[in-house]
């Protein structure tokens, strides 16, 4: 008997998540227990059942040095367009804030 | 709908009845926890296929399947069978039921009722879960003694709830050692009831009759 | 992270996964706690599958039916959850069924009625959902994610219950007398239920924010929600004592907490037979797991 792992897709269009887990002595049985555990009540447009084992995991994410110039918390571009808008004159009182 | 036909469907319905009572007293117990909730959805299926038929036969479905004398119920002695806590008889009877069921419903389906074929195959369509779960088991159980033995023994009572028009398919399905002779047939024959079914039913309809006439 | 970091980390409100480094004290006492959870699940099913013969209709067999696989259902998850944790299935269900681990006190008592049907649904099971509402928020979150599918399941168990007290109620003189019978009956249970008073500062299980709710709050919770859905159907609570006070706090006979902890510690009316039922139902269909275990042909 091994575990596998249920992904669910609520409805369709939407991503599958991950949903619990069954015990079983093979696939068939899997299937078979997956679909009732997590659809007896039509909650689930699809299931995705998958051995445990198949379940690769990558958790070490490392940024020791705050790398943010590829997200947009490394942007702040306030002061920059003030002084942009003083150049062209087009600072209005209601635009700064 | 004419006599012949309604006292067909009314077998087929009393037998999705008992079978699903039978079959709903696994649900607590059953041999793994995962087996105990699936099991419990087959068993609702067959007592909610059972309150479609009856529907379709009267206006008050409860009144049919509950008020009747324990004797004009239609139900073949194979789901009489009390079977719990022995799952190698429960699953030969799944998976013997099923093929009989399988082969009724085909009937059905080419009812020149438009509502009876309907409904036959909404719960063919129903049954595909059944089918393959019962075929699932069968697989896991084939080498197991006491279950071949159960099917040898229900092999019988399951040619006595089929069509008769259905027996040489199944008897090529399950190739019996022996063929059940027409005597046993008939001592298996509908409007025979099993050993404990008045008990089941007396279970069955006590709060119902506990205050006749109510609401519950 | 040591110890101290970890008590401070999930006070702070922080989630713990399965392969998460955790203290030994924060292990045990979350396996003890999700473990008598999934045993009362298992063992409530027991008191209820006796009526699903008895249902006096197709809907209310179906219904019963669907609850109790629900209850079983939870049982799975939250077996699963203890043995990523650590403790194999096999091994808490031979816990449970030798009587070392415990199960909730309801659960101990005889069911002699269908107004004891509506009755669990509707109260028993509201008891029920105000502690696992709180247990949305473990700090362990496995456990927190598979409380959110056993919230969705239950929200149709009290509407179950209530909808055939409902009915009862509507009924004849009968059935009225059986729903007053088993509130009566139920009332020092339910009151029980949350377990005694112990202020939360002093509850490890609250510390480690294994539970968020100490148990006079779900008390107070349940007493505010349902003495009114009880009193104005023209039911009464079997306690002189019961008012709400000004301040907003419930006013209640002290429960028997000895009787609790005699019956949580295997003493209860029903505990015995249970547990043997239990025992014998698994013996039975022990055959069966080896099969499964085995490889496929």
């Amino acid at each position: 008997m091994s575990v596998y792992e249920v992904f669910r897709q609520e409805r369709k269009g939407v991503a599958f998540e991950h949903a619990g887990s069954v015990v079983a002595p093979d696939e068939g049985f899997a299937r078979a227990y997956a679909h009732e555990q997590y659809g007896r009540r039509g909650e689930s447009a699809a299931l995705w059942v998958v051995p445990r084992e198949a379940v690769l995991e990558v958790e070490d994410f490392v940024d020791e040095l705050g790398r943010n110039y590829h997200r947009v918390d490394g942007y702040s571009l306030k002061a920059k367009l003030a002084e942009a808008r003083g150049r062209a004159g087009t600072a209005t009182a209601s635009r700064d804030r | 709908m004419d006599g012949p036909e309604r006292q067909r469907l009314l077998a087929i319905a009393d037998d999705e009845l008992v079978l699903g009572w039978r079959d709903s007293e696994w649900t607590g117990i059953a041999p793994v926890l995962e087996e105990d909730v699936a099991f419990s959805s087959i068993a609702q299926n067959e007592i909610g296929h059972a309150r479609a038929i009856y529907q379709l036969l009267s206006d008050d479905a409860d009144a049919l399947a509950f008020d009747r004398p324990p004797e004009e119920y239609r139900s073949a002695q194979l789901v009489e069978l009390r079977f719990v806590p022995d799952w190698a008889r429960t699953i030969a009877r799944r998976v013997l039921y099923e093929a009989a069921d399988e082969l009724r419903l085909r009937t059905l389906m080419a009812s020149d009722d438009r509502a009876v074929a309907g409904l036959a195959a909404k719960v063919d369509r129903e049954e595909a879960y059944h089918r393959m779960h019962a075929e699932m088991w069968h697989d896991r159980l084939r080498d197991e003694p006491r279950y071949l033995a159960a099917v040898d023994e229900l092999f019988p009572y399951t040619l006595a709830m089929a069509d008769p028009d259905d027996h040489e398919t199944l008897i090529a399905r399950f190739e019996p050692k022996t063929r059940p002779s027409n005597t046993v047939l008939q001592a298996h024959a509908r409007g025979t009831h099993a050993d404990g079914w008045v008990e089941l039913w007396a279970e069955m309809t006590e709060v119902r009759r506990s205050v006749p006439g109510a609401r519950w | 992270m040591n110890e101290q970091q970890f008590l401070e980390y999930v006070q702070a409100g922080g989630q713990v996964e399965a392969d998460d480094w955790m203290p030994e004290e924060y292990r045990a006492r979350l396996i003890k706690f999700i473990e008598m959870h999934g045993n009362s699940e298992l063992m409530g099913v027991l008191p209820e599958r006796e009526w699903i013969l008895r249902a006096p209709t197709l809907q209310r067999k179906l219904a019963l039916t669907a609850k109790v696989q629900d209850e079983v259902g939870h049982s799975q998850l939250i077996y699963r959850v203890v043995e990523d944790l650590g403790k194999p299935r096999r091994q808490c269900l031979d816990d449970l069924v030798s009587g070392r681990s415990k199960f909730h006190n309801v659960f101990h008592y005889p069911t002699r009625t269908w107004g004891d049907v509506g009755v669990i649904a509707w109260l028993v099971d509201a008891a029920a959902i105000i502690s696992q509402k709180a247990l949305l928020k473990c700090s362990y979150a496995p456990y927190a994610r598979i409380m959110k599918k056993i919230c969705w399941e239950e929200s149709f168990h009290i509407l179950h219950g209530r909808d055939v007290v409902l009915t009862m109620m509507n009924g004849t003189d009968e059935q009225r007398e059986l729903v007053q019978e088993a509130v009566t009956r139920w009332w020092p249970p339910l009151m029980q239920f949350h377990g005694n008073p112990i202020p939360p500062d002093d509850d490890p299980v609250v510390r480690w924010r294994i539970k968020t709710q100490g148990n006079e709050e779900a008390r107070q919770q349940f007493l505010d929600g349902y003495v009114p859905q009880i009193r104005e159907l023209g039911l009464a609570v079997p306690d002189p004592k019961l008012r709400k006070r000004d301040d907003g706090v419930w006013e209640y006979t002290e429960p028997d907490w000895d009787e609790l902890r005699s019956v949580v510690t295997g003493h209860g009316p029903r505990t015995a037979e249970r547990l043997e039922f239990r025992r014998v139902s698994r013996e039975e269909t022990e055959w069966v797991r080896r099969v499964m275990l085995a490889e496929a042909a």
